[in-house]
């Protein structure tokens, strides 16, 4: 019984979990509330996994109502690598909040905090299950909204101006996605995906198409943070709550990243340049510009979180170019990297959490010395410095691996060279951090400082420990990439 | 060596966890001094005989093999040990008990802060060396190089002196920029050309890449596998002396050059083959390369005060005989390829341990100081007087013996550019370092005798005698050698 409504429950739980912490108004209650609603969300995530790998798509009609009328969630091999990614790391982001947030935020504020974090987490869910283009601007937009509160639930007063800045955008994306598919609906007549797929094999060449596309290519570039549309990412990144940036950089931008290959390969076709637009070459030009410019641009910086943030960007950058190579291998390779990189991201972040934690500040220059005081947090920082550069033994070697054997396959010697040749910036904002942390005499910071308390550790070690063991062994995670990179490209669902 | 359950792949094994034994004892050990030192001597000892046992049965014919794990599709950590490995893994891991040994007498006589870091991070290098030297393909030997490349990282910088992370930073972004860019686009080039990663005796290429497509892949890994020094990535090495001696000593004659040499000349023998380059022509440009590497880095060394930066670039030249023998591409060089890789791996460690045992006992570190030192260290500088008549390649010590097989190769190829390159640097050699002893013995002496510490003392003579014993008695190495490209 419960099983056949596995899809609905992965949104429902979450939902229904922000209205229960909402009500209890009470911090600790809150919390318990979120830690039990992700933990079962993480659980129907993983059960969806399985039904997936073992009997293919999954197609649930909310309320019974057929596709033409109502609402359908399908569940195949690329929504579940997503949901199991985002559920898992929610999960892990609701361990380590509860201390992180009783430093960061007024105890008042405590609950809602935990409601947000659960409707964001809903709203992503929700883009990944939902087979509705329409469904998936409403979830775009309970995730956008649930994400300006919690940025500007930050501490620091600029995390105001950083959510009024992503909400600006956010929405402009938004309202960009939405006319793109509002023009597909006049086309088509149909708001659901695999309808409008069907319906499009009749309307090649159709000039709404290609408009709609570029509204909904470049709305949707906004959310995911595509170079050169990312500026309200660092400071949304630096200034939002520790524990809302974990879940924020780990997940919010992965999700639109999935919406972007649902619609460039599922309805737009495998050939990815459709009509007049050449969206490929465009895509392979800006992800180089984002492997490249942030990156070196977060060498510059003073903030660890703004480094981590602009290390973002630019690792983004490796994820659309694996969209845009568009064959088995590089966008197996992209695919990888976006797992891969929420879990070193989702454990860099937590470490500077700790950091701020412990120490109250994020400013390079104030952290000489610290991995003396807390050296297992350090050192979590430490793997996942050495996983963006792609050292092997890491995680992120296995992607970028996959990613330069895509572009040699395509035939882009050059792009091979630039992929590796953009791993050398992460190596010296890494180092620079690396440097002074482990290097320097400890400052007076460090010196006062201790480890941070198991509860942040935990959860980080959890993730920095993946990043190693899916570098050592890395069947799992390639196998899902794989199998996600075959449904897109058009193989067996 | 026939202990029951101690077949080939559990004493593989055995290699790779001794050193990893020993880095999580060091670690657990360091609030005591005395015990922590005995982990790091009885890790190498233990290492060494593994490696000992591990000899005889290659010699005796057999290739241990061992499966680490399945990194994903095309990607398998595995070990299989063939005789190049084989000897560089017996060089390393005998070096290093000499070198804990000198280690111990430096790191206490001149009071260096951090040691257990220090320990520990030598140890982690020594197992990454030992992985590198037994990996079964490109993706492993990749994993252990920049293992090793960060595992010394720690150990160059360990002044912590502005100067010091100065060169930290030239020498990880060089090793690890260049690998990066170079080494890693080659190994997944090569695996999509030849559809495995692993060696082969012979190569794993054919004829499946033309001339050009085949010197431009030779070039991704010469310069990829930066750790060889062939200039213009060179200047990581004499940056890096400003670590303490031992580190030197590590850098230039345990471990890190050697693998960059190693990794070309594995390259060159089990995923080119000799023959197809040969035929080929595709590593004419290097002989070029690697001669003007060799004459270059002399004439550098002949200007040099500084004794360790003198030293460094003498390194710089002796990389590129390897590389240069590789380039011949013919059995005769390969086999002075291995030969001088054993050879100047005794010669440099006991010149790096006299330079280190100058400073030690006098603070001395520049040739025009080191007026009459020879009479009052007779030890030091005796040991070191047989090193640099090694480096220049006279008998009776080690030198002589692989300059000999790769100068044969040379004439036997026509290649004169190759022999002048030789000549040429033999002479520059000789006017590098027969000033520095000449200095040393014939002039007198301005104060008593004094010796450095006694572990510094016995592990410099140590490899002196081994410098004129490998001469001597050639033959473990040259039968492995000789196997090298038999199979």
């Amino acid at each position: 019984m419960i099983a056949s409504h596995l899809p609905v429950l992965l949104i429902i739980v979450p939902l229904l979990g922000a209205v229960l912490a909402a009500l209890s108004r009470h911090g600790f209650v809150a919390w318990l509330v979120a830690l039990l609603a992700s933990a079962a969300t993480m659980a129907v995530a993983f059960a969806l996994l399985w039904r997936v790998q073992a009997e293919g798509l999954i197609s649930y009609r909310i309320g019974g109502w057929a596709p033409e009328l109502g609402i359908e969630y399908r569940i195949d091999a690329v929504s579940a690598f997503i949901v199991v990614l985002v559920s898992a790391i929610a999960f892990l982001t609701m361990i380590y909040a509860r201390r992180s947030v009783l430093a960061e935020i007024s105890a008042e504020r405590v609950a809602w905090f935990y409601t947000m974090l659960l409707l964001c987490v809903a709203g992503l869910l929700g883009i990944a299950a939902t087979g509705d283009a329409f469904n998936a601007f409403v979830f775009l937009e309970v995730s956008s909204l649930a994400t300006y509160t919690l940025i500007a639930l930050g501490r620091d007063r600029r995390a105001l101006v950083a959510a009024y800045q992503y909400l600006i955008v956010g929405t402009i994306g938004a309202t960009l996605y939405v006319i793109g598919v509002g023009l597909i609906y006049l086309s088509t007549g149909t708001l659901n995906i695999g309808l409008i797929v069907e319906r499009l094999a009749s309307l090649q060449g159709s000039r709404a198409l290609t408009v709609a596309e570029a509204f909904i290519v470049v709305g949707i570039a906004l959310k995911l943070a595509l170079f050169p549309l990312h500026a309200w990412l660092p400071n949304a990144y630096a200034y939002a709550p520790s524990a809302a940036t974990v879940l924020l950089a780990s997940t919010a931008t992965k999700v639109a990243v999935y919406l972007l290959a649902r619609y460039l390969f599922t309805v737009f076709g495998g050939d990815i340049d459709v009509g007049a637009i050449p969206i490929s070459a465009i895509l392979i030009g800006l992800s180089v510009a984002a492997m490249f410019i942030p990156s070196a641009a977060a060498i510059f910086q003073n903030d660890v979180k703004r480094i981590l943030a602009l290390s973002s960007v630019g690792q983004i950058g490796y994820i659309t170019l694996g969209l845009a190579l568009a064959n088995q291998t590089g966008l197996t390779g992209g695919l990888l990297h976006l797992f891969n990189h929420a879990l070193m991201k989702g454990a860099a972040f937590m470490a500077i959490g700790a950091v701020v934690y412990r120490a109250g500040t994020a400013r390079l220059d104030d952290l000489s010395g610290i991995g003396r005081t807390m050296p297992w947090t350090v050192a979590a920082l430490t793997i996942a410095g050495l996983a963006l550069i792609g050292v092997p033994g890491t995680s992120g070697f296995v992607s970028k691996y996959y990613l330069i054997l895509g572009a040699l396959e395509a035939g882009l010697g050059w792009l091979a060279i630039l992929i590796v040749a953009s791993s050398l910036l992460a190596v010296l904002y890494v180092g620079r951090i690396v440097e002074v942390v482990w290097f320097r005499e400890p400052a007076a910071v460090a010196r006062e400082c201790r480890e941070a308390p198991l509860e942040l550790l935990l959860p980080m070690w959890i993730l920095a420990g993946a990043t190693i063991w899916f570098g050592i062994d890395a069947e799992w995670p390639v196998g899902l990439a794989a199998s996600a990179a075959r449904v897109l490209l058009g193989g067996a669902p | 060596m026939t202990a029951p359950g101690f077949g080939d792949p559990q004493l593989l094994a055995l290699s790779l966890a001794l050193p990893a034994l020993a880095t999580l004892a060091i670690a657990l050990l360091g609030r005591w001094p005395n015990l922590r030192e005995t982990a790091t001597l009885l890790g190498a000892g233990l290492l060494f005989a593994t490696v000992m046992a591990l000899l005889a049965r290659v010699l005796a014919g057999a290739r241990p093999e061992l499966h680490l794990a399945s990194v994903a599709p095309g990607l398998e950590l595995a070990l299989r040990i063939d005789p190049l490995g084989m000897l560089f893994a017996a060089v390393a891991s005998t070096l290093w008990i000499v070198n804990s040994l000198y280690s111990i007498g430096y790191m206490r006589g001149n009071d260096e802060p951090r040691q257990t870091p220090f320990y520990a991070c030598f140890a982690i290098a020594i197992f990454a060396t030992m992985g590198l030297a037994f990996s079964g393909n490109l993706f492993t030997l990749f994993v252990f190089y920049e293992l090793l490349s960060l595992s010394t990282y720690p150990l160059v910088t360990h002044k912590r002196s502005p100067t010091a992370m100065r060169a930290g930073r030239v020498y990880l972004l060089t090793l690890i920029g260049a690998s990066m860019v170079l080494l890693l686009p080659a190994i997944v080039w090569t695996g999509m050309i030849a559809g495995t990663l692993d060696f082969r005796t012979g190569g794993i290429l054919g004829d499946k890449l033309g001339p050009v497509a085949l010197a431009l892949l030779l070039a991704m890994f010469v310069f990829g596998a930066a750790k060889a020094a062939v200039m213009p990535l060179h200047r990581w090495l004499p940056a890096a002396m400003v670590a303490p001696t031992p580190v030197s000593a590590l850098l230039h004659a345990v471990a890190v050059v050697k693998a960059g040499v190693f990794t070309i000349l594995k390259v060159v023998v089990s995923v080119f083959g000799i023959e197809t380059l040969a035929q080929s022509g595709a590593s004419q440009w290097l002989v070029y390369a690697a001669g003007f590497t060799i004459v270059a880095a002399s004439f550098v060394a002949l200007r040099a005060d500084d004794l360790k930066r003198r030293l460094a670039y003498s390194t710089v030249g002796q990389l590129s005989y390897v590389v240069l023998a590789a380039a011949l591409a013919s059995p005769v060089a390969v086999l002075g390829a291995a030969l001088h890789i054993a050879a100047h791996a005794v010669s440099k460690i006991t010149l790096f341990f006299g330079a280190g045992a100058v400073y030690t006992a006098e603070h001395v570190t520049k040739v025009s100081e080191m007026d009459g030192i020879g009479r009052r260290m007779p030890w030091t500088m005796g040991a070191f007087a047989i090193g640099a008549l090694s480096m220049i390649g006279l008998p009776p010590a080690a030198g002589f013996l692989g300059k000999w097989f790769i100068l044969d190769a040379a004439t036997g190829a026509t290649d004169w550019v190759a022999v002048a390159a030789i000549a040429l640097s033999t002479v520059l050699n000789a006017a590098y370092f027969l000033p520095i002893l000449i200095r040393a013995f014939l002039r007198p002496a301005n104060g008593p005798r004094k010796e450095a510490p006694l572990p510094m003392v016995i592990a410099l003579t140590a490899t002196a005698a081994g410098t004129v014993l490998l001469f001597l008695l050639p033959g473990v190495p040259y039968r492995l050698a000789s196997m090298i490209v038999g199979g």
